[in-house]
């Protein structure tokens, strides 16, 4: 059973082996396919209309599914590499060990925000920027630039305790423990993450850095945390909803996975505390 | 609603995108701001007045936003929602919040309140990078 944990625990074999792996798929391109999914449906998911991926409740069930997705993937080129989390209330400065160079590296340059150590640094060769927005093919990070302050564990524990899953119109207006997680209301903790990394982080093609999915790896375990407050709530819309994925519909781009087939982790996955 | 938006649209003075600018920025954070905003109509896609038309040169670079009559130009990936913004000539993929904040797919997690908003936040995010066509790649 795959363990998931807080990247600030990794060894420093199993940071190695995390990059190796992340590494090997941008090789061998099944990489950038996760970056161009995630762009198609930032894209797409709009208020008014069909909303899958994000600004609906399915925000989390499809990216639970979208990591497990990239785990696999990465569990191909070498069985022991689990996904790590990044618990951004607790290490919430640029001086984590997460953005050491023999992780993520760090922040990017002033000038042009260019990631300028690490694995991923455009000066490596082996992380070019494919499916991109603009011209530029390296990673950018700007950390602690367009947004001060990550959220803190106070920030969290409001989120968590708002006791309904989601409420209508069920998408960036709502109210309810989705939206305020996602970041389109309240206190904003999902975007506001995004935002604070900036570069291509800020971007609908945010997966082209490594740390979207410890990003979404704690996002999903603030899920399940959720969970365990709030034994007696669960997924809504349970049907009827234009637009919108309920409980038991499947979900795009699957189309063979329902929200109420992601909603207990413990099938997949499990988290080290 | 569409007469509105259609005289907002075609008249694309600075006051009226003022007073759009005006009505959005009072939106964010209240409940539900968008099915209760003046002007809306119960079940018209796109309630809010649609903002006017914008056309300057910011950090050396051309940036223009208009409504657009169909409402969406490609049919594949643009949900912009009858707006449409370009940084020097090529199309920025925007998008409407229900709230009427606006964002980009290069700005796609901060909401700011106007179109010409969106449009600077990108010349800023790509400090004199060429904008790529969407869909990219």
């Amino acid at each position: 059973m795959t363990v998931r944990k807080n990247q600030a625990t990794l060894t420093a074999d199993e940071k190695k082996r995390f990059v190796s792996a992340v590494l090997e798929l941008k090789r061998n391109g099944r990489y950038d396919e996760f970056v161009r999914t995630h762009n198609a449906f930032i894209m797409s998911d709009t208020d008014t209309g069909e909303r899958t991926g994000h600004r609906s409740p399915s925000f989390l069930p499809w990216h639970r599914r979208f990591l497990l997705d990239f785990e696999q993937a990465l569990q191909s080129v070498d069985p022991s590499v689990a996904l790590p989390y990044w618990d951004w209330s607790t290490d919430r400065t640029v001086r984590a060990a997460l953005w050491a160079p023999d992780f993520l590296g760090g922040t990017g340059r002033s000038t042009d925000g260019r990631v300028m150590d690490g694995p991923f640094a455009g000066s490596t060769g082996s992380w070019p920027m494919t499916i991109r927005v603009d011209g530029r093919t390296f990673l950018r990070r700007s950390l602690g630039t367009a947004v001060r302050e990550l959220p803190t564990r106070a920030e969290v524990e409001s989120v968590l305790s708002i006791p309904a899953y989601d409420m209508a119109p069920y998408n960036s207006a709502s109210d309810g423990f989705r939206n305020n997680l996602e970041g389109w209301r309240g206190v904003n903790l999902h975007n506001r993450v995004h935002v604070w990394v900036g570069g291509q982080m800020a971007t609908g093609v945010s997966p082209n850095d490594p740390v979207f999915w410890l990003h979404h790896a704690y996002v999903d375990k603030l899920w399940a945390e959720w969970q365990r407050r709030h034994p007696d709530a669960g997924y809504v819309p349970a049907g009827g909803t234009p637009d919108v994925v309920d409980l038991d519909e499947t979900m795009k781009p699957w189309n063979d996975v329902r929200p109420a087939d992601l909603l207990d982790h413990t099938r997949f996955y499990t988290f080290d505390s | 609603m569409p007469d509105i938006t259609r005289r907002r649209a075609l008249t694309a003075t600075a006051a009226l995108a003022a007073t759009a600018t005006v009505t959005t920025l009072a939106a964010p954070g209240a409940s539900a701001a968008g099915r209760e905003h003046p002007g809306s109509v119960t079940g018209h896609e796109h309630p809010m007045p649609m903002p006017g038309s914008f056309d300057e040169v910011y950090k050396g670079r051309r940036i223009q936003g208009r409504p657009t009559t169909t409402g969406s130009g490609g049919h594949h990936h643009d949900h912009g929602g009858g707006y449409e913004v370009l940084v020097d000539g090529v199309r920025l993929h925007v998008m409407r919040n229900a709230d009427g904040t606006w964002i980009s797919v290069v700005s796609h997690y901060a909401p700011v309140s106007t179109p010409r908003a969106v449009a600077r936040a990108a010349v800023d995010e790509l400090q004199g990078a060429p904008l790529l066509p969407f869909p990219a790649n």
